[in-house]
């Protein structure tokens, strides 16, 4: 048995969804009925069955689609994927990192032959098939990066240290929440965190930076981050605002349900082995608060977090404008009870 | 995060390269391979001898790119605390240790046009894995290595053999020196240095790519400080709600470790940072011996390195 994986739309008639099973699947971020920053990092270890943090590499019944909206993106903007020159070996690194994943994980869907240098890749979904030599950039139809990356769900960028920093000099970047790769490129660790409001006041990157520079091969690390979208849009871009920016003046207490989406990311970090560099994965996760409170522990803790949020961090999140109404909508299903600790469904 | 993963390997090979320095090859007890590292990369080797324990960093000086077995150097130093004595003499072909993940705290600046390399004596041991993967991707570099004198320097003449004039060497007894001014000067916008021997060296080469005008981003060291000996002391330690005596010829880290608490480190030699532990009270003085704080983080006594620092006075309590 196998994924089975959906054709759906991201843009124009929004055709996606969830499966009951992608529900169960999804990465709810709140562990108690409140929110704040925190350096949440926890070691990206296996997590229970059926759960986004089962495998290191989540492939889900979204990535046909998923892939397919990225290529839509780049086809518009190419520079959604960039690379300084000096990140190649980074990049090779990645394609070691997601195919022998992607293949371990997924093995009725990816298949990874190795002989030394020469490889070969099979992609059944995708229908992707390539004999290649690993580290001759040649060998392969696209850049190392782009080449695998267009071939795996979530945003990643490539971190290079150097100078006690990090360095965001490679990405691809096409599902993102409101931030732009070609602005941040070459950027460091706290320049590109920047805007963030809060977090730089209490701390959190002086203690992230410094945990993240001192990463360990085969240590992989992750920590999940969370905003709220309009309309199941995976690209909601800085460069694409005048596209989804008005979305938000849709929500109605009618649509709420269907119009509003908690939007997770799911972020995991690797050091590199030959390179030094850090991949940095940001895997979005979408959910609609019709599908959501179907767990009826979600349901209650929802509006709870909204009620409690502080105000500069809506604002930041950009929910500021629909907040009130989805509280509203989502006051019926909670009964008041409490809810148990933790994340996942009771 | 606890202290680094640790592995076991058996020691595949025992090479007395020089009457004072023993390469050692290591391989994985299992068929899982070792992780791959790069250039500059380091690991921690424990070795147990009895009630001893020896937890020393090691650049890792194979080539990166064979997962197969990892090299390393061992300096047999005259007047050590004991720790590199135990491993050079207890350490042979067959002995099974633990060593750590690989970690780099010296890595290559892959932006660099150029890559200057100079080494004093073992500081070359970083260079063998840093040159074999700049000469893999096609890279810029010369190695300047610095030794005492042609019997007692190791892998000058392997690493002539496999890349010829980009190889210099200079032998202390023939009176050979580095004319360090002259090979800074006019080098390409773009060049960086990297530099790792003895802490005259690194002062040296430092000082003189300040004056030269070099940026400092474009200079690289790497500074391992071995803990220094000095009188006993007692630390108190507020979270476990124990007091640690520390010997002579002991580092604060490691009698912690001796008491089986596990304080992070990565290095263990007052570079990496990992092990940075806030002083909650100390009656007497602190005594310095990393290169990680600021002189102001030296001078406000409220932090320190445990794996290099000591101290000296009534009480100390550490927030461990």
């Amino acid at each position: 048995m196998g994924l089975m994986f959906k054709d759906e739309t991201y843009r124009g008639d929004f055709t996606f969804y969830n499966s009951p099973e992608a529900i169960r699947h999804f990465p709810f971020p709140f562990h108690e009925d409140k929110y704040m920053y925190a350096v949440n990092i926890e070691p990206h270890t296996p997590g229970p069955k059926g759960s986004a943090y089962e495998f290191p590499i989540d492939i889900d019944e979204h990535y046909v689609s998923d892939m397919r909206d990225r290529a839509l993106v780049l086809q518009e903007d190419p520079l959604r994927c960039q690379s300084l020159p000096h990140m190649i070996t980074a990049e090779w690194d990645l394609v070691e990192l997601l195919m022998t994943s992607m293949s371990d994980a997924y093995p009725e869907h990816f298949t990874l032959k190795r002989n030394g240098d020469a490889w070969h890749w099979i992609n059944r979904p995708m229908g992707i098939e390539n004999e290649f030599t690993f580290g001759d950039t040649s060998t392969l139809p696209y850049p190392p990066m782009e080449y695998i990356t267009r071939q795996c769900q979530g945003d990643f960028c490539l971190l290079d240290q150097r100078d006690g920093d990090l360095w965001m000099d490679s990405g691809m970047v096409t599902s993102q929440a409101d931030w732009s790769l070609d602005f941040d490129i070459g950027m460091s660790f706290k320049e590109w965190h920047a805007p963030v409001p809060l977090a730089h006041e209490i701390g959190v990157f002086d203690r992230a930076l410094k945990f993240l520079l001192a990463m360990q091969i085969g240590r992989p690390v992750r920590r999940l981050n969370w905003t709220m979208t309009i309309n199941p849009r995976l690209d909601t871009s800085p460069e694409n605002y005048h596209k989804w920016g008005t979305d938000r003046t849709t929500v109605t207490p009618e649509n709420v349900g269907d119009k509003v989406h908690l939007r997770v990311e799911l972020q995991a970090l690797w050091r590199l082995p030959r390179s030094n560099a850090i991949v940095f994965s940001i895997r979005g996760y979408l959910i609609k608060m019709r599908e959501l409170v179907t767990i009826p522990k979600w349901g209650r803790r929802m509006p709870r977090v909204l009620k409690t949020l502080p105000p500069e961090l809506a604002a930041y999140k950009g929910l500021t404008r629909y907040q009130d109404m989805t509280i509203d909508w989502l006051a019926k299903y909670d009964d008041g009870a409490p809810t148990s600790p933790g994340c996942f469904p009771d | 995060m606890s202290a680094p993963t640790e592995i076991r390997v058996r020691v595949a090979e025992a090479e007395a390269v020089t009457p004072a320095i023993k390469r050692l090859k290591l391989v994985p007890l299992t068929s899982t391979p070792l992780p791959d590292f790069s250039g500059g990369a380091h690991t921690v080797v424990h070795y147990t001898d009895g009630p001893r324990h020896v937890r020393n960093p090691y650049s890792l000086m194979g080539s990166p790119f064979d997962p197969s077995a990892y090299q390393i150097s061992v300096l047999r130093v005259p007047d050590s605390r004991g720790g590199s004595a135990l491993i050079h003499d207890g350490v042979h072909e067959g002995t099974e240790i633990t060593i750590t993940s690989p970690i780099n705290l010296f890595p290559i600046d892959r932006r660099a046009r150029r890559h200057i390399l100079i080494a004093g004596g073992i500081g070359i041991t970083p260079f063998m894995a840093m040159t074999a993967q700049l000469d893999r991707e096609g890279a810029d570099f010369q190695l300047h290595y610095a030794m005492r004198d042609r019997a007692s320097g190791a892998y000058w003449k392997l690493l002539k053999s496999i890349y010829g004039h980009r190889v210099h060497t200079y032998f202390d007894d023939t009176n050979e020196t580095l004319a360090l001014t002259r090979l800074l000067d006019g080098q390409p916008l773009g060049t960086h240095l990297y530099v790792c021997g003895p802490a005259g060296m690194i002062d040296w080469v430092l000082k003189t790519a300040r004056e030269a005008g070099w940026p400092e981003e474009n200079v690289h060291f790497e500074r391992f400080a071995a803990p220094p000996p000095g009188k006993p002391f007692q630390v108190a330690l507020a979270r476990s709600k124990r007091t640690i005596d520390v010997a002579p010829r002991e580092s604060v880290l490691e009698a912690i470790e001796a008491a089986g608490i596990e304080p992070q480190f990565l290095c263990r030699g007052g570079a990496c940072g990992q092990c940075e532990t806030a002083v909650l009270e100390a009656d007497g003085t602190l005594h310095h011996n990393d290169h990680y704080l600021s002189d102001d983080e030296k001078a406000s006594g409220k932090k320190m390195m445990i794996c290099v620092s000591r101290f000296e006075g009534a009480r100390l309590v550490l927030d461990l």
